[in-house]
């Protein structure tokens, strides 16, 4: 399952770490953020809660950056 | 400008005014050192509280060494050193430099979304003779939509009233305007020129060409290219790599300084501070956002002006491929040529002129939907009146026997001829060429052929001008027909006579030969040959607005027909990567002059930010480059 998220990121760095928390967030197979578009590509793993997930994610990324949203 | 970005610039107008008042009042009026302090702390707070409340977050969530932390440590130890007027400045440069790169960012997202602006923000649904504006993802298949001169077609469908040219340069970079009637299938995101039309819609708005159009090119900078990857990784090393030099900095010189009793005259506290101060500039020069934006920057750049262009590349790494690309190969039919067949020569035999030869084949050939017959009829020109034509009969591979104004006139291929033992001279090398005997009497041949798209040629010399070593023509056709494909378009080579499957294994053996760093491109007009788009470096389709399962297969879509925009799309991507090479070799020198010269104490906090923000807008300006490429 995929899912399309907007988010809200300052600097490109802080970017490249959101990614990087998502995409080791449980339940995420692959994650992409494009600081371009400012959306996030996510892939759940097979019988993973997209809500729960995100809202994991979104956990882990307020720690690697506070300045950021994603609009779930 | 957003709210945010106001915010900020009201903050630093506030901050940088108190600033110069400060600094005036304190150069008439001897104040106390800790009055001068505190009255500093108000421009500096008013510029910088978000900053040291972000740092602060950053402790608690263990993510020190980003760069707040680093701004608030050096201002607050500017400010811990007696130093007010200079942390206060540096906290306020800082903040503008950031400003300034927040617009220059959100400044080429609007260039490359005007770039895109082919989203229609509404339809004019038509119900039971009233026209009602609604939002395009409410219009249901079948349901007729009105489109008045200077509207978007904003769904896809077939016109059932009215007539109108189309400008269709939007979707294809073509800018001659497309003529659209009644009975014809137009596309979204074209732009309604001169009459009114109604449209019975065929798709919903989400599977319309401009829907799929926008998801292709919002979603290629997903896919990220090799070197965007590679700047993410070396970003990690190179950080914490930074952060552990700047660390030693800190603490080795002056510890050697003091234990062996250098310190000279400035003192033991002043060595520590001034090395420290060293320390914290090294840090502010190393942020890499500079690096880390501008390459996919660029990419995006480069990947809106293609698109403009007629060219959708569905990500940063195929526009990387592409600029290596070594080797095309190119199926035949519909990507070389036209894929219709026309009547190109027409070659009568004795006593005969063209036009009775060309009526005789077509009145024979008048009751069947052979794409033969079709062309045939087509290059007549006139009507057919069928009475004239009786006994029509199908000879299965050998042609039609009929019987045209009494005349038995037979129309087919040599064989046909053979069999029934009618003398003719053999034609010339063709794709196609149909005998023409009546009454038992050979009286000409007419040659039908695929034809060559007229960029072709062009197509395939920029290519080799653009460094391709190779290019190769893939066909089913027969070997006399790719022979003449081959010489008109001035391929290297064609292999012919192959069947899908045979397509696939050609690419495969081009695969194995070249080097690792070259890449393959394949160009097809994706209806059939989705299997090979997908198994070459680069799969190129063309043609393809409306077909879903050429967009599927394709890396790369070319939304007219024309061969031409491979070369250019090349171009565009060679320039791309040129300036992607641009950036990371101009961000990487200046952060490492700045860093040697900061670790030397010769940069201070000043250069240190423009190291930081300053390069990072130079790059971002010369990323928006790639937006304007020809």
């Amino acid at each position: 399952m995929k899912k399309t998220y907007k988010v809200e990121v300052d600097c490109a760095n802080c970017a490249a770490k959101m990614e990087a928390a998502v995409k080791a967030t449980e339940g995420v197979k692959d994650a992409s953020l494009s600081f371009m578009t400012l959306k996030l590509k996510v892939e759940f793993e097979d019988g993973a809660d997209a809500e729960t997930v995100m809202k994991n994610a979104l956990a882990n990324c307020k720690k690697v950056e506070d300045d950021c949203e994603i609009f779930l | 400008m957003n709210q945010k970005q106001k915010k900020i610039l009201y903050r630093i107008i506030t901050s940088f005014s108190l600033l110069i008042v400060l600094t005036i009042v304190c150069r008439i009026v001897e104040l106390p050192t800790v009055l001068r302090g505190v009255l500093y702390l108000i421009p500096y707070l008013v510029i910088g509280y978000d900053i040291l409340r972000k740092a602060w977050k950053g402790i608690r969530n263990h993510q020190v060494f980003d760069e707040n932390f680093l701004m608030a440590v050096a201002t607050v130890g500017a400010f811990l050193l007696g130093e007010y007027a200079e942390g206060s400045a540096v906290m306020l440069f800082y903040q503008i430099g950031e400003l300034f790169q927040s617009v220059a960012v959100g400044k080429s997202r609007q260039n490359i979304a005007d770039l895109m602006d082919i989203r229609p923000d509404y339809a004019n649904l038509l119900t039971d003779g009233q026209i009602e504006k609604v939002d395009p993802d409410d219009v249901e298949i079948g349901a007729v939509i009105v489109v008045n001169p200077g509207e978007k077609i904003p769904i896809d469908g077939t016109v059932i009233e009215g007539k109108t040219s189309l400008d269709t340069s939007a979707l294809t970079g073509e800018s001659v305007p497309r003529d659209a009637a009644e009975g014809d299938t137009v596309i979204s995101g074209c732009i309604n020129l001169t009459g009114v039309i109604h449209i019975e819609t065929t798709k919903e708005f989400g599977e319309s060409t401009v829907s799929k159009i926008l998801d292709l090119v919002e979603n290629s900078s997903m896919k990220k290219a090799r070197m965007e990857n590679f700047i993410t990784r070396f970003a990690r090393y190179y950080t914490p790599a930074v952060c552990y030099g700047a660390l030693a900095l800190a603490i080795l010189p002056p510890l050697f300084l003091t234990l062996t009793g250098m310190t000279g005259t400035a003192g033991v506290f002043q060595v520590w501070a001034d090395w420290i101060t060293r320390a914290l500039t090294f840090l502010v020069i190393s942020c890499p956002c500079a690096l880390v934006i501008s390459v996919p920057l660029s990419f995006f750049g480069g990947i809106g002006c293609t698109s403009s262009k007629g060219i959708l590349v569905k990500g940063s790494n195929y526009l990387e491929a592409l600029a290596n690309t070594k080797y095309v190969v190119f199926d035949k039919t519909g990507t070389l040529t036209k894929g219709v067949f026309e009547v190109t020569e027409i070659h009568p035999a004795e006593g005969m002129d063209e036009k009775e030869l060309l009526q005789a084949a077509a009145y024979a050939e008048s009751a069947s939907s052979h794409p033969i017959s079709l062309s045939l009829r087509k290059a007549y020109g006139q009507e057919i009146d069928i009475s004239r034509v009786k006994d029509i009969e199908e000879l299965a591979g050998h042609g039609v026997r009929a019987c045209v104004d009494g005349r038995i006139v037979l129309a087919g291929n040599e064989k046909l001829m053979r069999r029934e033992g009618i003398l003719c001279e053999t034609g010339p090398d063709a794709d196609t060429l149909v005998y023409v005997a009546a009454d038992g009497t050979y009286v000409g041949c007419i040659v039908i052929s695929d034809v060559i798209k007229p960029t072709a040629r062009q197509a395939i010399l920029s290519l080799k001008n653009s460094g391709v070593k190779r290019t190769v023509m893939l066909t089913g056709d027969s070997q006399s027909a790719a022979a003449k494909a081959a010489r008109e378009t001035g391929v290297d080579e064609v292999k012919s006579e192959l069947l899908p499957a045979d397509k696939v294994s050609e690419v495969e053996k081009i695969l194995q030969q070249k080097g690792e760093k070259e890449m393959l491109a394949f160009v097809g007009d994706g209806i059939n040959d989705a299997p090979v788009l997908s198994r070459a470096d680069v799969g190129i389709a063309m043609g393809a607005l409306g077909s879903d399962a050429a967009i599927e297969a394709a890396d790369i879509v070319l939304t007219d027909d024309d061969p031409a925009k491979i070369a250019l799309a090349m171009k565009i991507s060679v320039k791309t990567l040129r300036i992607v090479k641009e950036n990371i070799i101009f961000a990487l020198t200046v952060k490492a002059i700045c860093l040697i010269l900061g670790a030397f104490g010769i940069a201070g906090m000043w250069l240190a930010i423009f190291a930081d923000v300053g390069v990072m807008v130079l790059a971002v300006l010369n990323a928006t480059r790639a937006l304007r490429m020809k």
